[in-house]
C-alpha cells in the first residue's frame, strides 16, 4: 500500500511543480471527458487548447479575457498572503461595474475625464463592497469568507435591479441592459481590428506593483507576517485589524477596477450578466499562481484559455460551453490534491 | 539483561548526520541521563526510540528482542512513554480531551477526569481537566504532558527537558515522583542540560556531542564543571559583573492593575516597581502567575487602563501601542521564541525586520532596505555567536539556543533603553545560556534597564541586581540580591510575603 509520509521540510520543487502537474492532469482528464462524450480526444485537444491561439486576433482575445482575471486575482492574492480570505471578488467586481456605469450614464461625454472618473468610481465601488466585510470582521469578528461570499448575491440582485429598473435602456426592447456607452466612456483599444484595450496595461502595472509590494515594501512584509503568524504579528506590533482592512480593500479595489474595465471594454454597457464568474475564477488563479504575481499572470492566461476553449468546443464540437467550468473545477481539484505532495511524499511499503 | 539497548543507531537527514552510530543500554528501573547541548542529537535519538522517525541504520533491542518501532502507538504498546520538550497538545481542546486522545482505549470521561485529578494531586502537578490548553501557560502545558504520560503506566519513560518550566519545589516533587516510578521498575531516560539535576537524580549518564557518544559516567561522581566539559568539550564561563552604579529611572509601573482578557488568565493586581538604567531586575515566579499578562502590558500588546500606569523615561505610555513603545526605546524578548519571537518559515533577515525594520532604519519611506538588512543580520549572527548558514537561513532551521541568541541579539542591536526578557534561557543549552546571560549583563552595564522574567532561580541569582516575585498576579517587594536568599524567594513564590513590605518597592 502506498502511504503518505511527512517530509522533513516542505518541498520547494513541489511548490512550483504542483500547478504544472495539476494542469497536465486537467488536460488529461479533459481528453477523457471528450472521449466519453463521443468526440475524438485529439480533435478535442486541438479545438480546446490550440484554436484559441491560432491567430493574432485570437491571441488578442485571449489577452482580453485574461485581463480582468489577472486584475481580480492579484488583488485577492494580496489579501490571501495576509490570511484575509476574501472570496467575494465577484460581488466587488459587479459593484465596480455599477459605479463605473453610473459615471458613464450621467457624465459620459467628456473625453479622458469620463474614463478617469469611471476608473475611480469602479475602484471605489469594489473597495466599498469589500469594506463592509472588513468592518464586520474587525468590529464583530464575523467571518470575512461568509460575509464576502454572501455579498456576491446581494450585488447580483443589485445589478439586476438597476438594469431591469431605473437604468434600463428605453430603446432596448426590454432587455436587462443599459444604453451602450458613448465612445468617450470606452477604454481605448490597443490595435486596430482587435478588442484588446488599455486594461491590459492596468493588469501588467498591478502585477508589477504586487511584486514590489511583497518583495520590497514594509507594508507587504507586515501583511506576510500577519498571514504567516498572527501571534508573531501581535508581538511585533503589527495590527491584524489594519492588515484585514488593507487586504480586503485592496482586493475589492482591484475587482472593482476589473468590473469597470469590463463595462468600459468588451461589453460597452451594463448587463445583469456582467459578473460572468470572473471573481470566482480569480480565486483559482490566485492559488494556481501560488499567490505570486508572475504565476498569477500565467494562470490568468491559462484560465482565459479555458473560457475561450470552452466557446470553441461549443462552436466546433457541439459540446456545451459549460465544459470550461468543468475544466476550472478540475484544475482546482487537482491543485489541492497535488499540493499535499508539498508537505508529504508517497512511500511504497 | 537490559530493558533497552540501541546498537550503532544512525540517522541521516538529507545533508545532516544527526546521530552517528549511537550505542547505549538502559537497565530496568534506572534513571539514565542523556546529556548534550542543543543540536547534539538527543532529540533525534529519542524520536527513533519513540517511533517518531525511523533510523537510517542500526538496531533497537527491546527486552532482548530486536524491534522496529514504526509509530508512537507501537512504542506506547511496547511500554515506552515520552514527555516532549515541545508540547504536542491540541490548543482548542481541553486538558481532559487531550488526555483522552492520547490513550489507546476509549476512556470513560468522568473516570478519566478523576484519574487526572488524582495523578495531578499526587505528583503536585495542579491543572484543571476542563481548561482549554489554549489558555494554559507553558508551565501548565508541560504538566498536562507529564500527567498524560504517567496515566499510561509506561515501562520506559522518556523525559525531554521536563523541569525547564517547573519551580524548585515542583522539581523536587517531580524528582520524588520519578524516583518512585523507577523504584517500581520503570526505567527513565532523562534528557537535560541541567547538570545539578542530573547529579542529584540520575544513576548513569550517556553524553552526546555532535551526534556521537562521547562518554558515559556516574553523575554523582562528577562535578558540574566536569560534566559540562564532557558535554561541550570546554569549560564554560560564569557571567562576570561589574559593580552597579546608580542610574536614571527608566521604566516604572504605578500600582498597575489589569483584569485578564481571557477567563483563565491572571488578573494583575497593583503591580508597582521601577527599574533604573544599568540594572537588571529579576522577576521570579512560576509561569501562569501573571507572567504572560505582565509581559503583554509592558510590551503594549495589551494596554493599561490609564496612561499613567506605566512610565517610560518619565513619559506616560500606558495607552501607547507596541510600535510607539518600541520607538521610545523598549525592546522585548518573548517567552515563546517559535511562535511569537520569530516567524519560523521566514529567513533570519526577515526576522530581523520583524521588530527591527523601523528601529534599525531598514524601512525607509516604506521600502525595505534588503541588502542592508542582510548585512545587519550577518552582523547579528557574528556578534551573538549564532550558528546559522547565513542571513537567508529559515529561522525554523536553527536550534533552540541559536534562535534564542538571534532573537536576543536582534533586540539588543536596536540599542534599547529598556529590555524585557521572558524566560531567556528556556530549553537552551549550557553554552548559549551562559552567552545570553553575559549579554544581558553587558547590556545592562552599558546603560540599559533590563527586566528578566524567569522561573529559574539559579538564573535570576546569577544575573539580577534586584529581585522580586510575581505570584497570583501580585508582585512581592523588590529586594537587592544581597538582602535576600534563594529560600526567601522560594517562599515568596508561594505567595507568602507580608504586604507591608510592598512599600519598599
Amino acid at each position: 500500500m502506498p502511504r503518505l509520509e511527512l517530509r522533513p521540510s516542505a518541498s520547494q520543487w513541489m511548490r512550483y511543480g504542483s500547478p504544472v502537474i495539476a494542469v497536465l492532469l486537467t488536460i488529461f482528464s479533459g481528453l477523457v471527458i471528450f472521449a466519453l462524450l463521443g468526440k475524438d480526444p485529439i480533435r478535442g485537444f486541438e479545438v480546446f487548447f490550440l484554436y484559441p491561439l491560432r491567430s493574432f486576433y485570437h491571441i488578442s482575445e485571449l489577452l482580453l479575457k485574461a485581463t480582468p482575471l489577472a486584475i481580480c486575482a492579484i488583488g485577492l492574492a494580496i489579501g490571501f498572503r495576509a490570511n484575509v480570505w476574501n472570496i467575494g471578488a465577484e460581488g466587488q467586481f459587479i459593484l465596480g461595474a455599477i459605479f463605473a456605469t453610473g459615471i458613464a450614464l450621467f457624465f459620459g461625454e467628456i473625453p479622458v475625464i469620463t474614463l478617469v472618473l469611471m476608473m475611480l468610481a469602479g475602484i471605489l465601488g469594489g473597495a466599498f463592497w469589500a469594506s463592509i466585510a472588513a468592518f464586520l470582521k474587525t468590529r464583530f469578528n464575523t467571518s470575512e469568507i461568509l460575509v464576502s461570499l454572501m455579498l456576491v448575491y446581494v450585488a447580483e440582485l443589485l445589478v439586476s435591479w438597476f438594469v431591469f429598473g431605473p437604468w434600463r435602456d428605453p430603446q432596448g426592447f426590454n432587455f436587462p441592459q443599459t444604453e451602450v456607452f458613448e465612445s468617450t466612456a470606452l477604454l481605448p483599444r490597443l490595435f486596430d481590428g482587435a478588442r484588446l484595450n488599455l486594461a491590459l496595461g492596468f493588469a501588467i502595472v498591478l502585477l508589477i506593483a504586487g511584486h514590489i509590494l511583497f518583495a520590497r515594501t514594509h507594508l507587504g512584509f507586515k501583511m506576510r507576517v500577519a498571514g504567516e503568524s498572527p501571534s508573531a504579528a501581535g508581538y511585533a506590533g503589527i495590527s491584524t485589524a489594519k492588515m484585514t482592512w488593507v487586504g480586503l480593500v485592496v482586493g475589492g479595489a482591484c475587482a472593482g477596477l476589473a468590473g469597470m474595465a469590463e463595462v468600459a471594454g468588451p461589453v460597452g454597457q451594463l448587463t445583469d450578466k456582467v459578473g460572468s464568474g470572473y471573481g470566482f475564477a480569480a480565486i483559482i488563479i490566485a492559488f494556481v499562481g501560488r499567490l505570486n504575481p508572475l504565476g498569477i499572470g500565467l494562470a490568468s492566461l491559462l484560465m482565459a484559455l479555458f473560457y475561450i476553449g470552452g466557446e470553441q468546443a461549443q462552436q466546433y464540437l457541439g459540446v456545451r460551453g459549460s465544459i470550461s467550468k468543468v475544466f476550472q473545477g478540475l484544475l482546482l481539484f487537482y491543485l489541492l490534491a497535488v499540493d499535499v505532495l508539498i508537505r508529504y511524499r508517497v512511500r511504497f511499503s | 539483561m537490559g530493558l533497552l539497548r540501541v546498537a550503532s543507531l544512525t540517522k541521516v537527514y538529507s545533508t545532516l548526520i544527526a546521530n552517528d552510530g549511537i550505542s547505549m543500554e538502559v537497565r530496568p528501573g534506572e534513571i539514565h541521563a542523556v546529556l548534550g547541548e542543543n543540536g547534539a542529537g538527543k532529540s533525534t535519538l529519542m524520536k527513533m526510540i519513540y517511533g517518531v522517525t525511523p533510523p537510517t541504520s542500526g538496531q533497537i533491542i527491546w527486552e532482548g528482542r530486536p524491534v522496529q518501532i514504526r509509530s508512537t502507538a507501537q512504542a506506547r504498546a511496547l511500554g515506552i512513554g515520552m514527555v516532549f520538550q515541545h508540547f504536542s497538545l491540541f490548543e482548542s481542546l481541553t486538558v481532559l480531551e487531550n488526555t483522552a486522545l492520547a490513550l489507546a482505549s476509549n476512556a470513560h470521561r468522568p473516570e478519566l477526569s478523576d484519574q487526572i485529578a488524582k495523578i495531578s494531586a499526587h505528583y503536585g502537578l495542579p491543572v484543571h481537566p476542563d481548561r482549554l490548553v489554549h489558555d494554559l501557560s507553558v508551565g501548565e502545558r508541560q504538566r498536562v504532558e507529564i500527567i498524560r504520560c504517567l496515566l499510561q503506566k509506561p515501562r520506559l519513560l522518556i523525559m525531554d527537558e521536563p523541569t525547564s518550566v517547573l519551580s524548585p519545589s515542583a522539581i523536587e516533587k517531580l524528582f520524588e515522583t520519578l524516583r518512585t516510578i523507577s523504584r517500581e521498575g520503570c526505567a527513565i531516560l532523562y534528557i537535560s542540560h541541567k547538570l545539578d539535576e542530573i547529579r542529584s537524580l540520575c544513576d548513569t549518564a550517556t553524553i552526546l556531542r555532535a551526534g556521537r557518544v562521547t562518554g558515559s559516567c556516574i553523575p554523582r561522581n562528577e562535578t558540574p564543571q566536569s560534566l559540562a566539559k564532557m558535554m561541550i568539550g570546554k569549560e564554560f564561563d560564569r557571567p562576570r559583573r561589574a559593580p552597579l552604579a546608580s542610574g536614571e529611572r527608566v521604566l516604572a509601573l504605578n500600582q498597575c492593575s489589569k483584569v485578564a482578557g481571557s477567563p483563565f488568565g491572571v488578573d494583575l493586581r497593583g503591580i508597582h516597581f521601577s527599574v533604573q538604567a544599568g540594572e537588571i531586575l529579576g522577576i521570579a515566579g512560576i509561569s501562569g502567575n501573571g507572567q504572560n499578562e505582565l509581559c503583554e502590558i509592558l510590551s503594549g500588546e495589551v494596554l493599561a487602563d490609564s496612561a499613567d500606569a506605566i512610565e517610560l523615561l518619565g513619559a506616560p505610555i500606558g495607552l501607547a501601542d507596541v510600535e510607539t513603545r518600541r520607538s521610545q526605546g523598549l525592546a522585548y524578548v518573548p517567552e515563546d521564541r517559535l511562535s511569537r519571537g520569530s516567524v519560523t518559515s521566514m529567513s533570519l533577515a526577515e526576522n530581523l525586520m520583524l521588530t527591527g525594520a523601523i528601529a534599525l532604519g531598514l524601512a525607509k519611506g516604506g521600502m525595505l532596505q534588503l541588502s542592508k538588512a542582510s548585512v545587519m543580520t550577518q552582523d547579528c549572527i557574528d556578534r551573538f555567536n549564532v550558528k546559522a548558514s547565513g542571513p537567508h537561513a529559515a529561522a525554523g532551521s536553527l536550534s533552540g539556543g541559536n534562535l534564542q541568541k538571534f532573537i536576543a541579539g536582534r533586540e539588543m542591536l536596536q540599542k534599547p533603553r529598556v529590555m524585557i526578557c521572558a524566560q531567556p534561557t528556556w530549553g537552551v543549552d549550557v553554552g548559549a545560556t551562559a552567552f545570553i546571560r553575559q549579554s544581558l549583563i553587558d547590556l545592562a552595564r552599558s546603560g540599559c534597564a533590563v527586566i528578566v522574567i524567569s522561573e529559574e532561580l539559579e538564573e535570576l541569582f546569577e544575573v539580577s541586581d534586584r529581585i522580586a516575585v510575581l505570584s497570583q498576579g501580585r508582585l512581592s517587594p523588590v529586594k537587592p540580591l544581597s538582602e535576600t536568599t534563594v529560600e526567601q524567594i522560594g517562599l515568596w513564590m508561594g505567595g507568602m510575603w507580608r504586604e507591608s513590605e510592598n512599600a519598599t518597592a
